[in-house]
């Protein structure tokens, strides 16, 4: 009884991470209505940041979160006036096409860069005890720079005139831009906090599991599942989501392999689609 | 009627001389480059009937490849049944595995649907790799006397190569055929605007399911060719991701929605795939280079190859389709 317990603690941290990647799907599929294909290259690109980084500096690696945003952003406006800003409002097909063209050329230069056999980052943080059971440091490191993340995300949606901004676009593009709101921008800038949140979240991920420049597509998967639970364009509702898919992991992995995990994960996403097909809380108050 | 289309007759043609040469001049080299361009071929033609015809992406295509290989090994192999009942019966098999997941799936509209179908790969392939009677993650191997009903494996080799050029007449068929009939029509309105389509009495979801369905039949059949010839099969082969990724390369630059697009990507990717593969420069990059060329195509010239021709010469459209 206390082994799940203990197992469910661990999924709710990793759970948060997950909620994080999802985040970044979520908003930018709330504000332009394009689903962002690159979203499991970047999580790679930001296990493959947080090893560099943390190779070259040997710092405390949760630290290092803040210059492999700041590299997330920046990538986010050149992936947009890449391959985005063109097919925005076009047929979806195009989003869907351009965004993974993108992502074949990243996960093609990561596997010339780094081939693909596993990588870690070598740092650990003193775990917490309870009884005989002990989290790792790292989970606990690691879901506090989520949810802070989070939050933050949250407060600049809420509180900032660029924040308001973007949520006036999700709302309704043609009425934001009537009340002089230069969608560009918007979107830009959307785009590059999307993207810096799939790299913030590859980059905690990283400290946590080893990983190769191909594992951005587990956790794409993951962000799917997360995104629908949570209903579309909800970026808070992701976290949520993120924490309860790892609450289930949680549950399931001491009885079943490791590597049915995708199965269920697809299961339920197939499940609640059908259910729900434009998503659980879509637009129903937004 | 399809018999008064040319293209039925270049079709026809191509095929006999993709059985031809190689058969005169007893060219091994030769035909081991040809049925990789006609497996790409099947793959990129039968894609073409959900992206092309029907507007929907389906990016884990190669799902119906790799379990048609599955089912089909089995087959022919454990339960001794002879090659082309194998194939036949696995590709029933798995279009009826994508009618059922079809009728689940495709409900979903457009971008739904799409993210959907790369679960179903991941899906597939955990499902597989679990999978005791296929061999797990270790898939099956097939030893030599597999081959004898067929005359050893030397003669196995030129046979699987005659059936996979068969299925690749039959899937440029299949797409003329779908794209001159009223169901093609039907797939056509959906693909324009499927509010629209319903209200023409139009019943997408099935139209759907049965696209999605048929879709699979002629890549199952050719997987299992092509594994039987291979003589092996494991999880990472049979769903590959990049496979998936380069039949939506293919199309794209032959020309989405058209017969001799798809044809005509699917031969050009794989020339230039297998040049890139062996260039010692250039083999680290070639799914860049892949990427690139979908990302130029996407945004310069969404209709492709063909595209371009009929921008340049208006009439071709007549004849070419």
């Amino acid at each position: 009884m206390g082994g799940i317990l203990a197992s469910m603690i661990d999924g709710l941290l990793v759970g948060a991470v997950y909620g994080l990647a999802a985040m970044g799907l979520s908003l930018i599929w709330g504000v332009m209505d394009v689903i962002n294909l690159t979203h499991g290259s970047m999580i790679a690109l930001g296990m493959f940041f947080m090893y560099l980084l943390y190779s070259a500096m040997a710092i405390n690696a949760y630290y290092l979160l803040l210059p492999v945003i700041a590299a997330g952003l920046v990538l986010g406006v050149v992936v947009y006036w890449m391959a985005v800003h063109w097919v925005v409002g076009r047929s979806q097909l195009m989003s869907l096409l351009s965004t993974f063209a993108v992502n074949m050329m990243v996960i093609g230069i990561g596997t010339a860069l780094w081939s693909t056999s596993p990588y870690n980052v070598n740092f650990s943080l003193p775990g917490i005890t309870v009884g005989k059971y002990t989290f790792p440091g790292n989970s606990i490191a690691a879901a506090i720079s989520a949810v802070v993340i989070a939050l933050a995300l949250d407060l600049f949606l809420k509180r900032t005139r660029f924040g308001k901004a973007i949520r006036a676009v999700s709302d309704n593009r043609d009425a934001a831009e009537l009340m002089g709101i230069s969608s560009t921008a918007v979107l830009t800038g959307a785009f590059a906090i999307g993207i810096a949140l799939a790299i913030a979240s590859g980059a905690l991920v990283s400290t946590l599991f080893p990983f190769t420049i191909l594992t951005g597509a587990v956790y794409q998967l993951k962000s799917f599942v997360v995104t629908v639970l949570a209903g579309l364009g909800k970026p808070a509702g992701a976290l949520v989501a993120g924490v309860l898919l790892g609450l289930l992991e949680g549950l399931v992995t001491p009885f079943i392999a490791i590597s049915w995990i995708p199965l269920i994960e697809f299961g339920l996403f197939v499940l609640v689609l059908v259910v729900f097909p434009r998503g659980i809380f879509a637009r129903a108050n937004a | 009627v399809i018999v008064r289309r040319p293209v039925l007759y270049l079709i026809l043609i191509t095929a006999a001389l993709f059985i031809y040469i190689p058969l005169r001049t007893s060219n091994v080299i030769l035909r081991e480059d040809l049925i990789l361009i006609a497996v790409s071929i099947i793959l990129a033609s039968n894609l073409n009937l959900m992206i092309g015809y029907t507007g929907y992406v389906n990016f884990g295509h190669i799902v119906f490849y790799g379990l048609g290989g599955y089912v089909g090994l089995y087959l022919a192999t454990v339960r001794h049944w002879p090659l082309v009942m194998a194939a036949v019966v696995a590709g029933f098999a798995v279009s009826l595995f994508a009618l059922l997941l079809g009728l689940g799936i495709l409900r979903l509209r457009g971008a739904y649907f799409a993210l959907a179908t790369i679960g179903i790969l991941q899906a597939v392939q955990s499902f597989v790799a679990n999978f005791d009677p296929w061999g797990r993650s270790t898939g099956m191997y097939l030893s030599f006397e597999v081959y004898e009903p067929l005359g050893g494996a030397m003669r196995a080799l030129w046979t699987t190569y005659y059936l996979i050029i068969g299925v690749m007449a039959l899937s440029l068929i299949l797409s003329l055929g779908i794209k001159v009939s009223k169901f093609g029509l039907g797939l056509f309105a959906i693909r324009e605007d499927e509010d629209a389509a319903i209200v023409l009495g139009v019943n997408t979801t099935v139209y759907k399911a049965i696209i999605y369905s048929v879709s699979a039949f002629l890549p199952a059949m050719a997987g299992t060719f092509m594994f039987y010839k291979n003589g092996m099969i494991d999880p990472s082969i049979a769903f590959e991701f990049i496979a998936s990724l380069e039949g939506i390369v293919m199309l794209m630059l032959g020309g989405k929605g058209t017969v001799v697009g798809a044809a005509l990507g699917g031969g050009l990717y794989e020339k230039l795939r297998s040049y890139l593969l062996t260039s010692p420069r250039l083999s680290n990059f070639h799914l860049v280079i892949a990427g690139g060329l979908l990302l130029l195509v996407v945004l310069f010239a969404p209709g492709g190859l063909i595209g371009w021709v009929y921008r340049l010469v208006p009439r071709s459209r007549k004849v070419i389709e």
